[in-house]
């Protein structure tokens, strides 16, 4: 099937329109020699069939609605209001409002984006939202060397491995360079940095679950003269004190945890935040308020003059479509939540994910790694190796225990709790681990 | 003032609630999270009640057109129909953690493998892998691929310069500079292709890549394509293919049998995903044979009846994004290719052709320049009637209830309407369309005072840019 309304006749008169009978005369100006190649594919199917088929290959993935796995995505609750609304039509199959008169819904919600954004890490900016959250650790980076002028970069340990991947990968292509700086006892150590750093980043709380006390290393980055980038879950900021208010520069994370769903990993949405000094640096789309002709409020693509379809080889960043639906739903899940609600559903992962660590710490065997205080993903020593354990929990229903990288030492599995976690769920997870490492 | 659309600020009363998360009791924070480390005060969010935030974003939505609402022939954007099968699929697959054991996403895995393959044998491609998050990461990614592979052959230092028509997307030269390169712009010939004359020119021991993109912006099909790949390959030039405009050539050409050795998809263009109001889109690459060792890890293989992640590429430039990609939109690609099949695709492309050229041929009968004037592609390039301007033939479509074209791009035409109707849109849609733009052009030449003005009934009417580039406001604060 396709999604085509041409009936054959109107085939015929269109092409008769422009004195033609085929639609191969259509392609008459391609090489003929390579025209038509015959695209082996599966036999099209139509609605009803395909859809019985995803729900077949469906059936071959285990739910991890309850799962205990974190490294930065993990199972809350989306209330209903977020997925009705974020599927209107009008959201959903909006291009980028390059045609303000007309796309003032995505727009405004942009500009309401921009605010909470900001309001939650405490600094003066937001963009509209890049791809994810290592990306957008990677263009926080770039925008700080651009900013100091200068080519090295400290990262801590603690940041999350695949970020640190994503981030080299970025560094290496401009020749700039990256150094690490290696956790002690869970937590990223003391540091001084010399002149030629321009960027200095770590993740609070760590990708090992520890809240780290930031103070001593953006005090001596800013003593240095670089500027630091900031790593959060935008939900710990509901509790913890926000980037903006320890003296970062640069915030970013990923939004999942901000109603959207875990997706395998995506989509899911970067978002960026910085201090007002840093705005004409800043990648990405940015709504600004502004009047229509006869007075009334209306919202614009600003500072377009930073971007790729203006600037080209100049451009801040290549980036164009972003993850614009994915922060909407994070908007109207902040919307539907408020302060208190976002704040209770904190507390609550925070409380799950403590009385859980508490369980598991207690079993023969297992050792928590994660120095307190911690957030809702602290890390456990097992006693065989993460995946293994994985693996064998899988077989019983149960997804936990994210394999820790080797670098971070040795069987270390990372665990997270929500909200969404009741306490026989927690029950189930303590019983299942007790089983597997019989 | 009276009359403004409130903010969800503005709507805010303190004290007021909605969804309401389950209750853990009384927890002491300040002993588990450390009370030097919490909040001093909550973040000034909106309070509202549930029925509140219904009708605020109801309400925006009727503030906004997609393409479920109305015609919207954005040039280079294929804003095709979105099917909701798709949307369906995607919901199946919401409850997966990237970081899940594999045997236990058996389904999802099975979904990347095979999309790798299809986009592949789509493309001509040898290898393809899924994890960039949109066309402008595809294009990075692609860059960094080329890189890499002069690196491995000694030549990095020296191949430093990437050759981009003055035609190009804007991202082109954009991912170019990020990927560490140097752009040369080449020159359009006054058919509106690649010059081979001057291209031949600008090829040499220091030229990485040329960027094209084929059909080209202006919609026209570089017709020396083979020619100009082989001119290129001679010196050692990688050939990358921008994506964007696949859909005027799905099952009718494939970049890899023209000799592209690198290539970008857009599946939010393509293959059918939303857009989501600027994303998230999905911009997986394909490599030929000798590009596929530099490709980001993991890519999913297949052992047996098993899938699984591959992270086996010693030479790989590394990881572009967090886990494996926009999973979500590649379910969506995934059952829209299901559904279609080849047959179906090649449909698609020739219908997609077919209503592009229609258009064209209507509007020049309507009075509208076509510069370019011959067989078009997906899209194509047309100019106002004398005395009128883009912008404002742009803005009058507004009033009529249609999404204008791209305007003012690709740069080497003035007053460019870049027109992509793509194959969803029926003869009578057209037709309409083309009589509304009749309808502007004589209007507007008659009353330029009237054209200058519009539009006049949509939410807001123009605009002040000027000042919100100079004074942004960037975030709602409240009136002092």
């Amino acid at each position: 099937m396709d999604f085509t309304p041409h009936t054959p006749e109107e085939v015929q008169a269109m092409l008769a329109e422009l004195g033609l009978s085929d639609l191969r005369q259509l392609f008459a100006d391609l090489p003929q020699e390579i025209l038509e190649p015959q695209l082996r594919l599966p036999e099209p199917l139509g609605e009803q069939e395909a859809l019985s088929l995803l729900r077949s290959l469906a059936a071959k993935n285990a739910s991890a609605e309850k799962s205990f796995l974190g490294g930065a995505v993990r199972p809350h609750f989306i209330p209903s209001v977020v997925p009705a609304l974020m599927s209107r039509g009008e959201f959903l199959t909006a291009y980028t409002p390059y045609q303000p008169e007309v796309s003032q819904g995505v727009l405004q919600a942009i500009f309401e984006y921009q605010t909470m954004i900001a309001e939650l890490t405490g600094l003066d900016v937001s963009n509209a939202s890049l791809y994810d959250g290592a990306s957008a650790l990677a263009e926080g980076v770039l925008l700080a060397l651009r900013q100091t002028r200068r080519m090295a970069v400290v990262v801590s340990q603690g940041v999350h491995p695949e970020y640190r991947q994503v981030l080299a990968t970025y560094l290496h292509a401009v020749g700039a360079e990256l150094r690490t700086i290696e956790l002690a006892g869970g937590l990223t150590a003391p540091a001084e940095f010399d002149e030629t750093v321009g960027a200095v980043v770590l993740q609070n709380p760590n990708f090992l679950g520890a809240i780290e006390n930031p103070s001593s290393w953006i005090a001596a980055a800013h003593a240095s003269g670089a500027l630091v980038v900031y790593v959060t879950d935008p939900l710990s900021l509901a509790l913890l004190k926000p980037p903006g208010a320890w003296g970062a520069d640069v915030a970013v994370g990923d939004g999942q945890p901000l109603g959207n769903p875990m997706n395998f990993g995506g989509p899911q949405f970067g978002y960026i935040a910085v201090r007002d000094k840093l705005l004409r640096q800043l990648p990405g789309r940015l709504v600004s308020e502004t009047r229509d002709v006869d007075g009334r409020r209306g919202y614009v693509l600003a500072l377009a003059a930073r971007e790729q379809h203006i600037r080209r080889a100049k451009a801040k960043s290549n980036i164009t479509t972003n993850s614009q639906l994915s922060a909407l739903m994070a908007a109207v899940y902040l919307a539907a939540l408020g302060p208190q609600g976002l704040a209770d559903v904190a507390a609550a992962a925070v409380a799950k994910a403590h009385a859980l660590a508490a369980q598991l710490a207690s079993l023969p065997g297992l050792e928590l790694v994660t120095p307190r205080p911690f957030f809702n993903e602290f890390t456990l020593r097992l006693p065989a190796p993460a995946a293994v354990v994985r693996a064998q929990l899988a077989k019983r229903g149960l997804q936990a225990a994210t394999p820790v990288p080797e670098e971070y030492g040795d069987n270390l599995a990372l665990f997270s709790a929500t909200e969404r976690h009741s306490d026989d769920d927690l029950r189930s997870l303590l019983d299942g681990i007790k089983e597997v490492l019989a | 003032m009276k009359g403004d659309f409130p903010t969800l600020f503005e709507r805010s009363r303190s004290g007021r609630r909605g969804t309401r998360p389950p209750s853990v009791g009384d927890v002491d924070l300040a002993a588990m999270l450390g009370a030097d480390n919490m909040r001093s005060e909550p973040a000034r969010l909106p309070e509202l009640d549930e029925l509140s935030v219904v009708r605020h974003y109801t309400n925006l939505s009727r503030r906004q057109v997609g393409v479920d609402t109305s015609f919207y022939p954005l040039g280079s954007c294929t804003m095709k129909y979105n099917p909701r099968a798709s949307e369906a699929a995607a919901a199946l697959f919401t409850e997966l953690h990237p970081y899940q054991d594999p045997e236990s996403v058996q389904g999802a895995l099975q979904i990347i493998y095979e999309l790798q393959e299809y986009l592949a044998e789509i493309t001509g491609m040898d290898a393809v892998t899924l994890q960039p998050a949109a066309g402008a990461h595809g294009e990075l990614t692609g860059m960094m691929l080329i890189r890499a592979y002069h690196e491995s052959r000694g030549e990095g230092e020296q191949r430093r310069v990437v050759l981009v028509p003055d035609s190009a997307h804007g991202s082109n030269p954009a991912s170019s500079m990020m990927a560490g390169f140097v752009v040369r712009e080449i020159p359009s010939g006054a058919d509106g292709e690649v010059d081979l004359n001057e291209l031949r020119a600008a090829l040499g021991p220091e030229v990485a890549a040329i960027m094209l993109t084929n059909p080209n912006t202006l919609g026209l099909f570089e017709r020396k394509i083979l020619e100009l790949i082989d001119a290129a390959h001679q010196q050692g030039v990688q050939l990358y293919y921008d994506g964007a405009n696949l859909n005027a050539i799905m099952g009718w050409a494939r970049p890899g049998d023209m000799g592209f050795d690198v290539i970008h998809l857009n599946l939010h263009k393509t293959f059918s995903t939303p857009h989501g109001g600027g994303g998230p889109g999905s911009g997986p690459v394909g490599a030929k044979a000798h590009l596929a060792p530099f490709l980001p890890v993991p890519t999913v293989k297949r052992e047996g009846e098993r899938y699984l992640f591959d992270y086996d590429r010693p030479q790989t430039i590394g990881r572009m994004r967090s886990f494996y990609g926009n999973f979500g939109v590649m379910v969506r690609a995934y059952t829209y290719i299901r559904m279609l099949g080849a047959a179906g695709l090649k449909r698609s492309s020739a219908l997609a052709v077919l209503n592009a050229n229609y258009l064209r041929k209507k509007l020049k009968d309507a009075g509208y320049i076509i510069p370019h004037d011959r067989l078009c592609k997906h899209e194509f390039v047309a100019q106002p009637p004398a005395g009128l301007h883009a912008l404002d033939v742009a803005k009058a479509l507004l009033d009529y209830g249609y999404h204008p074209p791209t305007i003012y791009f690709p740069l080497i035409v003035k007053e460019a309407l870049m027109i992509e109707p793509t194959e969803t849109e029926s003869q009578e849609t057209l037709d309409e369309y083309v009589t509304v733009m009749a309808e502007i052009a004589r209007r507007g030449q008659e009353d330029p005072d009237w054209i200058s003005h519009t539009p006049y009934s949509t939410p807001v009417r123009r605009l002040d840019e000027v000042s919100a580039n100079r004074h942004p406001r960037l975030r709602w604060k409240p009136e002092e």
